[in-house]
């Protein structure tokens, strides 16, 4: 009750920040903290609760950046469908990736996909007729208005407006991600991580449920990419980089892996960081790093699980 | 003719780089199952330690070679000391993301401290040789001399000496070897100095033809867990015939096919490979 309580004034704070933030930079920083967000969110559901390491989660983030940007600038489609049709690029994309990379387990999965990664960013890159290559992918305009019943519309070109956009779209993620944790489907992902073997044994299909969440992940993950593309109107290849997944993954474990928050929280925080350093000589990444070993070593589950330790100890619940 | 022997000649230098590479991590990765990916941003660190010693201290180039491959051992040590030993128990996924950690680590501290332009070697043997009829620098006959004979050492220190015994005592059991009185412990940081010296010196030998700059790891490191999962976990030979037959592979496609994609195929072998012996080519389980 008291958990629903604190989600629910969260969202409605959420929802109120446009009324007395306004601050193009601020609202900036809120907008890209929703996306990375988002793609740290669907990549928690397959790496945090079905526990398959996939380092090839900037590449979907990338097509489906590129194809919401190619579907709109070569094809002149509408922004609406061109996200549902670049979201099932993705997700046509993450099938095949999925079915081939899925027969792997541990360690190597998580070199197939990043290979997977690379060759996604090489393509991109050297692909030049299609997606311009390293010139980028210029001018993509922001979604088209949603027209009314009564004559008026729905714009996205202000600030606000396009706060709410990624702000909905985060709150849908979580929410989907909220449904299937907590349902059949979520105790069979989970299953999975435990104990692999022990899951078929009892009658889990373990390829075929890994790769229902390896999907899942991958459309939010694309969903992601083509909001990131109207907004920032520019791609280039770096945009599917493996450091884009490794920043996915450092927002994964210093927030806490397989919690609904923690990437959240990691991406809420980092964003913020390092965008009001932004300018200040600090060398970001390296940060990045120091935090990842650190969090491996010291505080596994992240912020989240450091906080539920904390709060078992305080309330004396720890000791049985 | 002579484009195909220059193609070849190429390929062995390749190959004998990678083949360095691929033995450190095949060490690492086959003995202590730990997935070091930090190897290739050791591998850089090594580059830039020999360069700066070279030009900036005004060392012998063979002089800077070597210390750098001490600097970098004892770089290794601390790494297994202070990363990789309290991760010992858990999965070697979080060995994993732990060196996913200390790439940004070094790579970014490299890109921070030396920023991002690629650095020229002053040239070291730019003497010409004949060849079967073309003409090739001393340095790359150099590179394919001296990784001949680290292999040949490296071979002589595991099979001849008792040091090298325990190595394969644990790559063999590492419970046996512990019951035998092996101190597993040390047999770690022993491995990762030596993977991390090979590395180092692999870097070193290529960067007076190649340029060194920070992101020079990156495809290295990939290009060499290619070759450990092909050419099976822990095995040196493998190791060492991946490495050139990777390294030729790539020349003979860049000459004859096409330089962009280069890396697409590399890695698309491997993606196939994986998806049909999940496993990989010589694995067991």
């Amino acid at each position: 009750m008291m958990k629903r309580l604190i989600v629910l004034l969260l969202i409605l704070l959420a929802f109120a920040i446009p009324f007395f933030v306004t601050s193009r930079f601020y609202l900036h920083i809120l907008i890209m903290c929703c996306i990375w967000g988002m793609a740290a969110t669907s990549m928690n559901l397959i790496m945090g609760y079905t526990g398959q390491v996939n380092l090839a989660h900037g590449a979907f983030f990338g097509i489906g950046a590129y194809s919401a940007g190619l579907l709109i600038l070569k094809l002149g489609l509408n922004f609406w469908p061109a996200l549902i049709l670049a979201c099932a690029i993705t997700a046509a994309f993450g099938f095949f990736i999925g079915i081939l990379a899925l027969r792997t387990k541990g360690s190597y999965f998580a070199i197939g996909t990043m290979c997977f990664n690379v060759i996604v960013t090489v393509i991109i890159d050297s692909w030049e007729e299609l997606t311009e290559g390293a010139r980028g992918l210029l001018g993509i305009p922001r979604p088209a208005p949603i027209p009314l019943l009564f004559g008026g519309q729905i714009a996205f070109t202000s600030m606000p407006s396009y706060y709410y956009l990624v702000l909905i779209s985060l709150l849908l993620t979580l929410l989907v991600i909220y449904r299937i944790v907590h349902s059949m489907m979520g105790r069979s992902f989970m299953a999975i991580r435990g104990n692999e073997e022990l899951a078929e044994s009892i009658g889990i299909h373990s390829m075929r449920t890994k790769l229902l969440s390896f999907l899942i992940s991958t459309v939010f993950a694309g969903l992601a990419g083509v909001l990131y593309a109207s907004y920032i109107g520019f791609l280039s290849p770096e945009i599917s980089d493996y450091h884009i997944t490794f920043e996915f993954l450092i927002f994964c474990m210093i927030g806490g892996l397989g919690t609904l928050g923690g990437p959240l929280i990691g991406a809420f925080l980092l964003t913020v960081v390092s965008e009001l350093l932004h300018g200040v000589a600090v060398p970001r990444l390296v940060a990045y790093g120091f935090l990842l070993v650190i969090t491996i070593i010291f505080l596994r589950g992240g912020i989240v699980g450091g906080a539920q330790m904390l709060w078992l100890k305080v309330s004396g619940r720890g000791e049985r | 003719m002579s484009l195909f022997i220059q193609q070849v000649l190429n390929g062995i230098m390749l190959g004998s780089v990678y083949s360095l590479v691929a033995l450190g991590l095949t060490l690492e990765y086959g003995i202590l199952h730990i997935p070091n990916f930090t190897h290739g941003a050791l591998y850089m660190a090594g580059a830039y330690a020999t360069f700066l010693l070279a030009t900036s201290a005004g060392l012998n180039f063979w002089v800077a070679m070597v210390i750098s491959m001490m600097a970098l051992a004892l770089i290794g040590i601390v790494m297994e000391r202070l990363v990789y030993r309290p991760l010992m128990l858990e999965s070697p996924l979080s060995s994993f993301i732990a060196a996913i950690g200390m790439i940004f680590i070094f790579v970014d501290g490299a890109l921070y401290l030396f920023g991002p332009d690629f650095k020229r070697f002053p040239p070291v043997h730019t003497q010409v040789v004949q060849v079967l009829g073309t003409t090739i620098t001393l340095q790359r006959i150099i590179i394919i001399l001296v990784t001949v004979t680290l292999i040949v050492l490296l071979h002589l220190f595991i099979k001849k000496t008792l040091v090298g015994a325990t190595i394969e005592a644990t790559a063999q059991d590492m419970e046996g070897a512990r019951l035998m009185g092996i101190n597993v412990k040390r047999v770690r940081m022993m491995v990762f100095a030596l993977g991390t010296a090979l590395a180092a010196a692999a870097a070193s030998l290529i960067a007076p033809i190649h340029l060194v700059h920070p992101g020079m790891g990156g495809p290295v490191i990939l290009k060499a867990f290619v070759i450990i999962i092909l050419g099976g976990m822990g095995s040196i030979p493998g190791a060492i015939i991946g490495g050139f037959l990777l390294g030729l592979v790539e020349s003979l496609s860049g000459g004859y096919i096409s330089t962009a994609y280069h890396e697409v195929f590399s890695f698309g072998v491997l993606v196939t490979v994986l998806a049909i012996r999940p496993t990989g080519l010589f694995g067991g389980k």
